[in-house]
């Protein structure tokens, strides 16, 4: 991992795999908006309802990911102040802000007909819309100092306290009472929903995990060609 | 087909959620390849204009 965690090596290596990760992340969300929407019935209990599964698991399980990716690579750079780490850190949180959203608004989509209500008070939905905030925060925090390294550090710190939230979002269909449906896809005892359900939607799940790895590495480059233009600047200055 | 669109009485929901990640997810990467192209450009003048 570390001979790999220079600048250089990085833009050699993420722009070797970017075009077949960006053409596999297309070819997945195609085959699973197809199986999502032509192949897969209606549900029995939730009727045509249901395909709107197949975009809000995926983006809420890519913004919990993105989340612990952020979180990570905070760690990393507040321990060995790695500047590959920062760059890293701060181009991922905008992407899971936009997956955070999209899991909220989807959600929102289902719950209304589901439900009866577009938003419920309860553990799930308030934990999930604390992980947008805690992105909202951690962005807000790098735009407010003016120096680099100090910005990151304290987003970092941030990044690492806000994933506390990570487990609460995870458990808390267990802890508490909850009109949002509990585990049925990964638990003990393997899925609770059928096949023909679950293609479609692991198809789509693996299509944003790679969109989401895609874009961050694309946002990542455009990170460092950015701080590469304004050394240069600086050293044009002096 | 137009069974198709109405979604089982649902079109309502299912296609409002379908639009909005797909536009969003489409608008992201579009953002994501201009900032890119961009930067790329900026940084080739910036060394353009001053060889080392």
């Amino acid at each position: 991992m570390i001979r790999y965690a220079n600048p250089a090596r990085f833009m050699d290596l993420s722009g070797a795999i970017l075009p077949w990760l960006a053409a596999a992340a297309a070819a997945l969300l195609a085959a699973g908006l197809y199986l999502g929407l032509f192949v897969a019935p209606g549900d029995y209990q939730q009727g045509d309802t249901v395909r709107i599964m197949f975009v809000h698991v995926p983006a809420a399980w890519t913004a919990m990911m993105a989340y612990a990716l952020m979180a990570a690579a905070s760690l990393v750079g507040l321990v060995w102040r790695h500047p590959l780490a920062d760059v890293a850190a701060k181009t991922a949180a905008p992407l899971g802000a936009l997956f955070t959203a999209l899991g909220l608004v989807t959600g929102s989509l289902w719950g209304r007909p589901m439900w009866g209500a577009w938003w419920v008070w309860d553990g799930r939905l308030t934990s999930f819309l604390l992980l947008l905030f805690l992105y909202l925060g951690y962005i807000a925090l790098w735009n407010a100092f003016e120096e680099e390294t100090r910005a990151a550090r304290a987003a970092a710190i941030l990044a690492l306290v806000g994933a506390v939230n990570l487990p609460v979002i995870e458990f808390s269909v267990q802890w508490w009472t909850t009109l949002h449906q509990g585990e049925s896809i990964v638990r003990k005892g393997g899925p609770l929903i059928s096949a023909v359900f679950l293609w479609p939607l692991f198809a789509m799940a693996l299509g944003y995990t790679l969109l989401f790895f895609s874009l961050w590495m694309l946002r990542m480059r455009t990170e460092i060609l950015d701080r590469r233009a304004r050394s240069l600047m600086l050293a044009g200055e002096t | 087909m137009s069974a198709f669109w109405a979604m089982g009485g649902y079109a309502a929901y299912v296609w409002p959620a379908y639009g909005v990640s797909l536009l969003s997810l489409a608008g992201a990467s579009w953002l994501a390849w201009r900032g890119y192209r961009r930067a790329r450009a900026r940084l080739a003048a910036l060394e353009g204009s001053k060889p080392r």
